[in-house]
């Protein structure tokens, strides 16, 4: 095992680079278009209740099942690594939704009038007093959109894209275990990589929670 | 494409013998149902403990969060190539799937459950393990079954990977249409796979209505308020991995 990863560093650094592209960048564009919609969700109960019911069966929907429909829909081939993203930012719009729900939800009453009272615009009082108090509870949903995504890469390999799960295909039929292992450990250590940078990232933008 | 998705669908001949749809999605359930004991027999009791003593909770959490990052795809080859072919492999894998929503699910509903009502029961001289069989356990069923339902899903939607190492179920469909490059098989398959995983889910929901205490129900808006800021980083992980 050791000698097959000091021959394939090079492939196992660029699998790992491709994993994490294929992986964050649906994070990212998932996390962008969640944030309109969990505003929309909390401006009505009938709009909130939609948007949760929508999501909420998108999300019931096996990961190999909506990459092999995506294709479909997209007029994509199927091969084509923008499936997986698409199907990734789907899930992960699924996901965020709730959580800026409840961030936003989670923003006290008195601060959103005090800021009001103070003479904040709605749109400008959103991104600089509401969307900032929320990120504590933004970043924990963050982090498992991140986590999970991380994961579900490695379905794209069945379909030929997935990053780090090509070792498992190729370890799989060349029946050597080793090439799995270290595909599994390379995979979790991006997850926890990734979680510790957004736990950062999450502390760094908030430092008034740290002010006695 | 969709012509011949519907093409493939009503020809009878994909509907009898060993590799028609009602022996598939038996084999889909089979494999579902055996990885959700296994899981639950390590999730509930568990996750159950924990959330009464409150003791070990970080490291469940913690537990939780690293099993959910883990690949399961890489994990039944691994499990393949240690035990050979078999239906142990695809169960193994998809019951570590299972298991950390129930165990995130059993321990924040458990530790939601209002320290009054526990306290009253204590008052009223029951036994700890009363306490957490006739109280916490019945007023955290909402949020125990939220854990059960993810989890099932999970385990429904990701059964499909047992046909890549040679067994059958639904995913077979998906992996053998990809070989052959018959899409219409291969749509059918994911198809079939998600209306069954929002079946099960009904049947979930239903059993659900039967076992939750009415009571929690009517009051479920008010309890969901008043509990969640404490069980938020738990109850954030009752999501889906594979």
């Amino acid at each position: 095992m050791i000698a097959w990863l000091n021959d394939h560093w090079d492939l196992v650094f660029s699998l790992s680079g491709q994993h994490l592209y294929l992986a964050l960048v649906p994070v990212v564009i998932g996390f962008v278009l969640a944030v309109p919609l969990g505003w929309l969700a909390t401006r009505s109960g009938a709009l909130r209740a939609t948007i949760f019911y929508v999501f909420g069966f998108i999300y019931s929907i096996p990961s190999l099942a909506l990459l092999v429909v995506l294709p479909v829909l997209l007029g994509t081939q199927i091969l084509d690594p923008i499936n997986l993203m698409a199907a990734l930012t789907i899930y992960t719009v699924a996901l965020l939704v709730r959580s800026v729900v409840d961030a936003l939800s989670s923003v006290p009453w008195e601060v959103r009038t005090a800021a009001t009272a103070m003479g904040f615009r709605p749109l400008r009082r959103f991104f600089s007093v509401e969307l900032p108090m929320s990120i504590p509870v933004l970043v924990a949903g963050l982090r498992v959109a991140a986590v999970s995504s991380i994961s579900l890469v490695s379905v794209g390999a069945l379909l030929g894209v997935g990053g780090l799960g090509n070792l498992f295909n190729d370890g799989f039929h060349r029946n050597f275990i080793g090439e799995i292992v270290i595909g599994v450990v390379a995979s979790l250590i991006l997850a926890l990589v990734t979680d510790a940078v957004l736990v950062l990232i999450g502390r760094l933008s908030t430092p008034w929670t740290r002010v006695g | 494409m969709w012509p011949a998705l519907v093409t493939w669908l009503t020809t009878s001949a994909h509907w009898q013998g060993a590799n028609g749809v009602p022996v598939r999605i038996l084999e889909h359930l089979q494999y579902t149902g055996l990885s959700m004991l296994f899981a639950l027999a390590i999730g509930l009791p568990v996750g159950a403990l924990v959330g009464h003593t409150g003791r070990g909770g970080v490291l469940v959490v913690g537990v939780a969060n690293g099993l959910r990052a883990l690949p399961s795809l890489g994990l039944l080859t691994i499990v393949v190539l240690g035990l050979g072919l078999g239906l142990a492999p695809p169960i193994a894998a998809l019951t570590v799937l299972a298991v950390p929503p129930l165990l995130a699910g059993t321990y924040a509903g458990i530790r939601a459950v209002d320290p009054a009502v526990v306290d009253a029961a204590r008052g009223m001289g029951m036994r700890e393990w009363e306490i957490l069989l006739k109280v916490e356990v019945p007023n955290a069923m909402p949020l125990i079954f939220g854990g059960i339902r993810s989890a099932t899903l999970q385990v429904v939607a990701t059964a499909t990977i047992a046909a890549d190492v040679a067994l059958g179920g639904l995913g077979r469909y998906v992996i053998d249409g990809l070989a052959q490059l018959d899409y219409a098989q291969m749509l059918a398959g994911a198809l079939l796979v998600a209306v069954l995983a929002i079946v099960v889910d009904l049947v979930l929901v239903g059993v659900q209505r039967l076992v939750v205490s009415p009571g929690l129900a009517e009051s479920g808006v008010s309890r969901r308020r008043a509990t969640s800021r404490r069980t938020r980083n738990a109850a954030v992980s009752v999501t889906r991995g594979n």
